[in-house]
């Protein structure tokens, strides 16, 4: 029996990309397979890692735990989406690569949706507030220092305004 | 593909979601995603249909009265802790949910879905059982209210019939010069714990919920208890009361001397808080 196919209208990083997938493809599947786009990362797939996080209508969600066909109509972000219109690299990827907040780079996508989000959500964290924005997002390998060092960083590119 | 194949509805009222439960009896509900989307890729869990509530518009309310908050069905956690009027209405909902999972996991997940998933580790369905809040239910029959009393029957067991659909939530408020207090211990901020403990303390009652220790969660009448005897009375409680379980996060022996170590200190909290 073929699996019924079913019609998806999704919105990513502001491009209308509609799709015809089974109801089963999680959305990270669909990004990844479907469209392409495997900046977004899957780790553990079950919610516990943040390597697959998107924006969903601007707010991070694990794109492992949800149904591209329940997200119909709405609008995704990924990693991809982050960068400057120039192609340059946005606030957040910039102050990664300033304070080395990446190693081997897997887990990264995650980080820079998260803190894409947090920043916009709260432009001037505390340090208590840099951890805690990352907290539900884990890295094998940079120990985490320089990644809330991103963070912050990030908060004062923020600030700075747009150059 | 992780999940097994299933049969998808997408109804846009709550009647004809019921209508496509009481059609199908291997079909579930799919709510946030934030526990059942794991069990299917994990295969844990093969439902044949999947009725998706995410297109039902009018049930992400968050209702404040002076009686108490109304939480309906896809009121992301996110929502509801971020609401200023439920905060002050009934402090316990923020308090505990701020342990619920990561802020990420919130922006999908919704109180009622963790109310009807009944995990026991889960910080939710104590709240609505020491404050003797209720479920809104609908089934074929119509609606019915399920007090938090009659909900939980067993491990991720509750009483919501599979035809029926969790509309929304009843917490009552906190009443004039009552407290309420809440701490957990977890691996991490985010984790499920280890044990958790909400208090209620409103003039000579005292009473505690614990999460992670029976298979449901559980509440204990402490009124009347010395200070000093708040974590033994709790534990002759709880023991006869299901048992306090090992697993592979923590023994039974250690729980109880979690159990000793919070109890005092959430009852006191919320001693100070009245
Ligand atoms: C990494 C991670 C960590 C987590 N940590 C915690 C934690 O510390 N504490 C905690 O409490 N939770 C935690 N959760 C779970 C999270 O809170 C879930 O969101 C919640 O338990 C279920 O809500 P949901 O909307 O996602 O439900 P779903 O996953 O959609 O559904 C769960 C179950 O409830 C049923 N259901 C849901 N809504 C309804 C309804 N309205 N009517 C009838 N049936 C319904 C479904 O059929 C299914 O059986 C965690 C999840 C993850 C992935
Ligand atoms: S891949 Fe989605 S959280 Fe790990
Ligand atoms: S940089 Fe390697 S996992 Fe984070």
């Amino acid at each position: 029996m073929t699996e019924e196919l079913l019609d998806v209208r999704l919105s990513v990083n502001g491009t209308p990309r509609p799709l015809r997938v089974p109801a089963r493809r999680l959305l990270s599947d669909a990004l990844r397979h479907d469209l392409g786009l495997t900046g977004t990362h899957v780790g553990c797939e079950h919610g516990v890692c943040g390597a697959c996080t998107v924006l969903l209508d601007g707010r991070p969600v694990r794109s492992c735990l949800v149904l591209a066909v329940s997200v119909d109509g709405q609008e995704v972000t990924t990693v991809e989406g982050l960068a400057e219109p120039d192609g340059s690299l946005g606030p957040v990827q910039q102050a990664f690569a300033e304070c080395h907040g990446l190693q081997c780079g897997f887990c990264t996508p995650g980080f820079l949706t998260t803190i894409t989000a947090g920043l916009r959500d709260n432009p001037s964290p505390t340090h208590e507030e840099a951890r805690e924005m990352v907290a539900g997002n884990l890295c094998r390998c940079t120990g985490y220092q320089n990644i809330v060092k991103a963070v912050e960083r990030a908060a004062e590119i923020g600030a700075e305004g747009p150059s | 593909m992780k999940p097994a194949p299933f049969a998808y509805h997408r109804p846009g009222s709550v009647a004809e979601a019921v209508t496509a439960l009481a059609g199908d009896p291997g079909a579930k509900v799919l709510a946030g995603g934030q526990s059942l989307v794991p069990l299917l890729s994990m295969r844990l869990a093969a439902p044949s249909a999947l009725v998706d509530l995410n297109g039902i518009a009018g049930l992400d309310l968050v209702e404040v009265d002076a009686t108490g908050v109304r939480v309906g069905a896809l009121a992301r956690h996110a929502d509801v802790l971020a609401s200023d009027d439920v905060r002050r209405v009934q402090p316990l909902v923020p308090l505990a949910l701020a342990h619920v999972a990561h802020a990420t996991i919130r922006n999908r997940g919704t109180t009622v879905g963790s109310l009807v998933h009944a995990d026991a580790a889960a910080e939710m369905p104590v709240v609505l059982s020491l404050l003797d809040g209720s479920l809104e239910v609908e089934g074929p029959g119509g609606r019915r209210t399920i007090p938090a009393g009659e909900l939980y029957v067993g491990p991720l067991e509750s009483s919501v019939r599979q035809d029926e659909v969790a509309v929304s939530a009843f917490f009552p408020a906190l009443a004039p010069g009552a407290g309420v207090a809440f701490e957990e211990i977890a691996r991490r901020h985010g984790d499920y714990a280890l044990v958790g403990v909400a208090a209620l303390v409103d003039g000579a009652s005292v009473k505690a919920g614990f999460l992670s220790v029976a298979d449901i969660p559980t509440v204990v009448d402490l009124s009347g208890v010395a200070d000093d005897d708040l974590g033994e009375a709790a534990l002759a409680q709880l023991e006869p009361a299901g048992g306090i379980h090992s697993d592979i996060h923590a023994t039974a022996a250690y729980r109880a001397h979690l159990v000793r170590v919070l109890t005092p200190r959430v009852v006191r909290a919320a001693k100070e808080g009245t």
